[in-house]
């Protein structure tokens, strides 16, 4: 955009064509008061306290909406200009309820900051209203309320929650001065508001506002950004501390997530206070966990381990690393399995969720993880979801996606077997039978290539073997198709053409693509569909599976899996092996150790004698967990770190209480590559220590000492032993993170990958065939079950059941089931239904809905009382060795309430 | 002076206007109307003709046409009688605006009040359809045009033609924010001229006869002839049909006004003069003539005037940008307390005559904008408060201090 020159109170500034007088204004250092205004929204231009006189217009002008023109004249504070402003702050001060001695917005308060620079003092007022009848507080959500009287219908809460939640929920009724904002038909709680607290967060005053008071106000509270706990979206977040508690968190505005949160990044971090949380070492003796010091419980593992591996060898202990705690201390969790007790049985729940995604795209593109950036989907003009719950799962991201389609036109195609929350904005949803996804996408290659879609200059130039894929591709007819996955041949072959041609296509993946027996597979074929049409590479393009937890991706980065070092080099590789006996000055075991359910395995069969567990819940998250029972009972010696008492806390013989994310410092990373920071926020509670310091005094225990200054240095070592995270240090993290690959100190990181060449060098296509689900329903067990996470609770609910609102939200387990179903079967909405599978049987509440298809369920596996994985398959991919969790055959009974 | 045109018992041949302007370049049709000075018949009185060459030239594969049918001035109901007895015309007009834009969709936003008019309107269409000037390939010229209605639901401000627009594309009926304005990015972000029933009706004239014509039909340098809607305390209330520039005496003489105190001109946000100023114009440059003139003899007590308009405006504001939702309650706060007597001098209402002023300059559309105007000119005319203070502490306020 050109400049031009505008003179603004008789000064001439140079202002970009194309602003508007506030972009001017701001530019040329002068302030203009706004409240409906923000910058991250659109303009309402509704408040009217930005107006401004401008040379030759008859009215004063909104400076917020008004574009400016060459050589226009404004005059920002005017005689004119400030009776308006003071006139309008008096108009609305007349009609708020200056509450400000209790609010909790006092101190943060826009209007209040307004009044208190206009010098509007009751004195000086003019008007007032004579209104006594204080307006109805709605507090029918669980998280937040809505207070009329202080409502100065600046719309920020509507426009943000259309505009960047995507969801459009709030409206204003009403109209004149009675105007206000509402959400359901007669109160929030009617409403499919989810709590993510978005408006909260942009409302200029107190009238949206938490539901429980913080009791803090802004300037009492230390603020402290850190990275949010729960999913693999990496929000970062200001957390607010007074008096070493945890009392309020507000989305910070920096990338990933810039201001946004979910209702569990927002809301559901009071489990850090929980009276709950492990604060001393315990031991059990005689049968029982009793209190014990850090030394003996040091001291105890030390021993066992030790006598464990001298009779049975160093391949009979195992641990469980965690996606849950921070880089470092996976790095150091693993150097301690591999150096200090030598062997590789080292693994985490990365193998349940995306194994299949390191092991296939690693095949075909050569590193496996999310080629681009969470940015860059929101101008993608396609978007292909398949085997995501975005909403329920990355809901930050799902904004970006939700923004993509109702701000800037993209296309959403969404393939799922049920009806998910993305639906709704989807230009297509195609609905396939659970594990047929092999075929489906066999199937829109097979368009792609019939009707010339396909992208010739990139196979030729970038990739290879695809003419063994054509051969595959080939048989796949839409109509086959349709005959495997029931998906209308016509709207495959519509999603074909959408996704091909469109100028920028990302793909969007996550468990429904990787939790199957053919997960391999299944990522393989979405490696293929984006290399045939050449949509990767590119800004806004890309093979993007979203990382379910924390740090998932940081815990796989850094070698917490059983075939690789830190930065996927390989156990099996003799230089490599090398290397890393050069680095850890110990000899290393070059044999690719158990992964996490051969581990389990190996515990019921005897081959693993014992198990250190950091901060992982497989009493609840594993499947098949009637089998996991009887493995850890038979383990002969259970170490478990942890915040709480889990359930597989429960079975430890040592257990050792750990700091929370908020307690320490380190660092995620987060599913777009990028490694965040964690700061320490609070102390840990009682004796809990970092899992750093622990596993240092554990492994100095057991003679392989370990000492750290921080975590800094730690991610020191990391970058010096793993090329790609070779520039990572904590000191450049401290603005946007950095992106890996990073190769050096001077690196920039990386946006999205495979922009030139694949990191193997040539993309490689594989062939793959269709191979149908382990189970199929049958007539014993005639129903598909299907699980997975929803938007309040959090794996195995250790963190967000302790939480009273996500609790209010979600209380607890349930079954998603058709309703002509649960009619045939005379199961009711709110009644109790009985699952069986061929592994276990669990009760559970019937939730009768039309997301399931018939003849299918899902049903949420956080809640241990309605635990799904007693259901669950445990039969794996035999490349990737992930569990079916996506689908078991079972079959329904109504059980008659007590 | 009464000129009939738009209310002659004689009427062009239906379809006459339209087949010309068929044989006229779509410029040529919108630079006729813009040459013979038609200024927009709902009361703002901004040239229709500049509308049109402004949404004919702005690029978009798709224009619209409406036709702002949502009559809710009060004291006014000429559009009501347009669309009774002359539909057709209507629809023809709006016709020759869409050939003049390139348009082939129009709509008609018909006030809520007004369902009755429904069948009017269609089988009006309906005819012209038949008779191939409404609908597809329209006199075989290849120009496609056809009109449907869209129904308000009562909310004064659609009137207002950003508000309009989004009432019909089914949000709430709220002004926008201009620019863009919508002869550039109008019903569904796309070119579109929004002009009052009474506007399009006079362009099948103006066609027909050519711009010189109809400004020839004005006096004083005004153009055309205008509708009023005259009620009140008159003898023949109605629709009268007078030249452009007229005088407000020679409506009222038509009308029969007898002892007249106040005449409202262009309904409640328009401006309320004097008897003694009836030699003052009907025109845009001195009383914007929106439809309505409401006559109010000397029995009437122009506070509880004032009050009625201003408890209209309360109710009708649409609460979006804050001088109106908050100010027009306030003035007719202070109008209550007027009548009840708490308000002993003008020096006690100085902070409304700065509200009203604030009002007028910053509000959103042109509701807020007008809103105080009767407020001003009622209490500075038509009141005997006293200038100065005669209490011996006053400290009213005009509120409740």
């Amino acid at each position: 955009m050109p400049n031009v020159t505008i003179r603004i109170d008789g000064k001439d500034c140079i202002a970009r064509e194309g602003s508007t007088i506030n972009e001017a204004c701001t530019e040329a250092g002068i302030n203009i008061p706004v409240l409906c205004y923000h910058p991250r929204l659109k303009i309402a231009g509704n408040c009217r306290v930005c107006c401004v006189e401008v040379e030759g217009c008859r009215t004063l002008m909104p400076a917020c909406v008004t574009p400016i023109t060459p050589n226009m004249v404004v005059l920002t504070s005017s005689p004119r200009v400030l009776q308006a402003r003071k006139t309008i702050v008096d108009l609305l001060l007349a009609a708020h309820n200056c509450d400000c001695l209790v609010c909790d917005a006092a101190g943060a308060c826009e209007l209040q900051k307004m009044a208190y620079n206009l010098g509007l003092d009751r004195r000086s007022r003019a008007f007032y209203m004579c209104d006594d009848d204080l307006p109805e507080v709605d507090c029918s959500s669980p998280v937040l309320q809505y207070d009329p009287s202080k409502c100065i219908q600046c719309t920020r809460c509507i426009r943000a929650c259309g505009e960047i939640q995507g969801k459009g929920i709030i409206q204003a009724i009403h109209r004149s001065f009675e105007v206000k904002m509402a959400a359901g038909i007669h109160q929030w709680s009617d409403s499919r508001c989810d709590g993510c607290g978005e408006c909260i967060q942009i409302c200029p005053t107190g009238a949206l506002s938490e539901k429980v008071s913080s009791g803090v106000r802004e300037w009492e509270a230390q603020k402290v950004r850190t990275s949010c706990a729960y999913c693999g979206v990496g929000c970062q977040l200001d957390m607010w501390v007074k008096d070493g508690r945890l009392v309020k968190v507000d989305g910070a505005d920096v990338v990933p997530n810039y201001g946004s949160t979910c209702v569990k990044g927002r809301f559901g971090h009071d489990f850090v206070n929980s009276e709950e949380r492990l604060k001393t070492p315990m031991v059990r003796r005689n049968g029982v966990l009793v209190d014990a010091t850090w030394e003996e419980a040091i001291a105890l593992i030390a021993g066992k381990f030790e006598s464990i591996r001298k009779e049975h060898g160093p391949d009979a202990v195992a641990g469980l690393a965690s996606a849950r705690v921070s880089n470092e201390e996976n790095y150091l969790f693993q150097k301690m399995m591999r150096a200090g007790l030598g062997t590789n049985n080292v693994d985490h729940c990365a193998r349940l969720c995306h194994a299949s995604t390191v092991a296939g795209l690693a095949a075909a593109f050569g590193s496996g993880a999310m080629t681009n950036s969470i940015a860059e989907l929101e101008h993608a003009s396609c978007i292909l979801v398949t085997g995501s719950n975005t909403t329920e799962t990355h809901p930050v991201i799902a904004t970006v996606i939700r923004r993509a389609v109702r701000e800037h036109g993209a296309k959403l195609i969404v393939v799922d077997p049920r009806r998910i929350d993305l639906v709704d904005n989807a230009t297509l949803w195609l609905r396939q039978t659970n594990g047929s996804d092999v075929a489906w996408m066999n199937g829109m290659m097979n368009v792609i290539v019939n009707e010339n879609l396909l992208n010739r200059e990139f196979i030729s130039e970038r990739t290879e073997g695809f003419e063994d894929l054509m051969k595959i591709i080939e048989q796949f007819t839409p109509e086959r198709v349709e005959q495997i996955s029931s998906i209308p041949a016509d709207k495959l072959r519509e999603a074909a053409r959408i996704y091909a041609s469109s100028e920028s296509s990302s793909i969007i993946y996550s468990m429904g693509i990787t939790q199957h027996i053919t997960g391999t597979d299944n990522v393989l074929s979405v490696a293929n569909l984006a290399m045939l049409t050449g949509q990767i590479g590119r800004p806004s393009t890309g093979v993007n599976p979203l990382r379910g937890q924390n740090n998932v991706q940081g815990a796989c980065d850094v070698g917490a899996l059983p075939n690789v070092y830190p930065g996927y080099q390989q156990v099996a590789a003799a230089p490599v092996q090398e290397k890393f006996e050069k680095a850890w000055g110990r000899p290393l075991s070059p044999k690719p150790g158990l992964t996490l359910v051969e581990i389990v395995n190996g515990l019921e069969s005897g081959k693993v004698k014992g198990l250190i567990i950091m901060g992982e819940n497989p009493m609840v998250s594993d499947p098949n967990l009637n089998h996991v029972e009887k493995a850890l009972v038979s383990a002969e010696f259970l170490v478990v770190m942890d915040i709480f008492m889990t359930e597989t806390a429960a079975m430890a013989d040592v257990l050792l209480p750990a700091a929370s994310f908020a307690e320490k410092e380190g660092t995620f990373t987060n599913t777009e590559r990028r490694v965040i920071l964690l700061r320490e926020v609070l102390p840990p509670p009682g004796q809990a220590k970092p899992d750093w310091q622990i596993i240092c005094d554990l492994s100095t225990a057991l003679g392989y000492p370990m000492s750290y200054r921080n975590a800094a240095e730690i991610m020191d070592e990391i970058a010096s032993v793993t090329p790609i995270y070779g520039g990572i240090h904590h000191d450049r993290l401290k603005g946007d993170g950095l992106q890996w690959p990073c190769p050096d100190s001077s690196h920039p990181g990386t946006v999205f990958l495979h922009k030139d060449k694949f990191s193997r060098g040539r993309g490689l296509f594989h062939p793959v065939d269709f191979i149908p689900p382990d189970e199929v329903p049958d007539d014993e067990y005639p129903f598909i079950l299907s699980t997975g996470r929803i938007l309040y609770h959090y794996h195995t609910g250790s963190m967000s059941r302790r939480v009273n609102a996500l609790n209010e939200f979600s209380p607890g387990g349930y079954a998603e089931i058709h309703p002509a179903d649960a009619a045939r079967l005379g199961l009711v909405d709110g009644g109790i239904v009985r699952i069986t599978t061929r592994r276990g049987e669990i009760e559970t509440t019937v939730r009768a809905t039309e997301i399931v298809e018939e003849g299918s369920i899902f049903v949420p596996f956080h809640f241990v009382e309605a635990a799904a994985n007693r259901l669950t398959n445990d039969a794996l991919d035999p490349k990737a060795k992930i569990p079916e969790f996506k689908v078991a055959a079972c079959r329904l009974a109504k059980v008659d309430k007590k | 002076m009464e000129k009939k045109i738009l209310l002659a018992e004689k009427q062009p041949q239906l379809g006459s206007a339209l087949r010309k302007a068929l044989g006229m370049t779509p410029a040529d049709v919108a630079f006729e109307v813009r040459d013979a000075r038609l200024q927009g018949r709902g009361g703002a009185g901004f040239p229709a003709g500049i509308k049109w060459v402004l949404a004919g030239g702005a690029s978009g594969d798709q224009k619209y046409v409406v036709c702002n049918a949502d009559e809710g001035e009060p004291g006014t109901f000429k559009d009501r009688v347009l669309i009774e007895k002359y539909a057709d015309r209507l629809i023809e007009g709006m016709a020759i605006g869409g050939y003049a834009i390139s348009s082939d969709k129009g709509f008609i936003y018909l006030r809520a009040e007004y369902p009755y008019l429904i069948p009017v309107i269609e089988k009006a269409a309906e005819a012209l359809r038949n008779a191939n000037l409404l609908g597809r390939n329209i006199l075989g010229s290849g120009f496609n045009f056809d009109v449907e209605i869209r129904m308000g639901a009562g909310a004064y401000v659609c009137g207002e033609e950003t508000a309009l627009l989004e009432s019909m594309e089914g949000r709430r009926g709220e002004p926008r924010n201009k620019p863009p304005f919508p002869v550039n990015a109008g019903y569904l972000n796309k070119p579109t001229i929004v002009n009052n029933v009474e506007t399009f009706c006079a362009v099948p004239h103006i066609i027909l006869n050519g711009s010189e014509w109809f400004i020839g039909l004005g006096e004083g340098g005004d153009s055309g002839t205008k509708l009023f809607s005259i009620s009140g305390d008159v003898e023949k209330p109605g629709v009268y049909e007078l030249a452009m520039g007229s005088t407000i005496g020679e409506l009222l003489d038509l009308a029969g006004a007898k002892d007249v105190q106040a005449v409202q001109v262009g309904g409640a946000s328009g401006r309320t003069i004097k008897k003694s100023e009836s030699a003052r114009i009907l025109s845009f440059r001195d009383l914007p003539p929106g439809g309505s003139v409401i006559v109010f003899n000397s029995s009437r007590n122009m506070l509880e005037v004032l009050e009625n308009f201003m408890e209209f405006f309360v109710h009708e504001s649409c609460g979006q940008c804050t001088p109106c939702r908050e100010g027009n309650r306030h003035l007719l706060g202070v109008v209550n307390a007027l009548i009840e007597g708490d308000v002993c001098c003008r020096e006690c209402l100085t902070d409304y005559f700065t509200l009203a002023d604030v009002m007028k300059s910053t509000s959103k559309c042109g509701f807020g904008q007008t809103s105080a105007n009767c407020f001003v000119d009622i209490i500075s005319n038509f009141t005997n408060i006293p200038a100065d203070c005669t209490c011996e502490d006053c400290s009213c306020g005009g509120g409740d201090q």
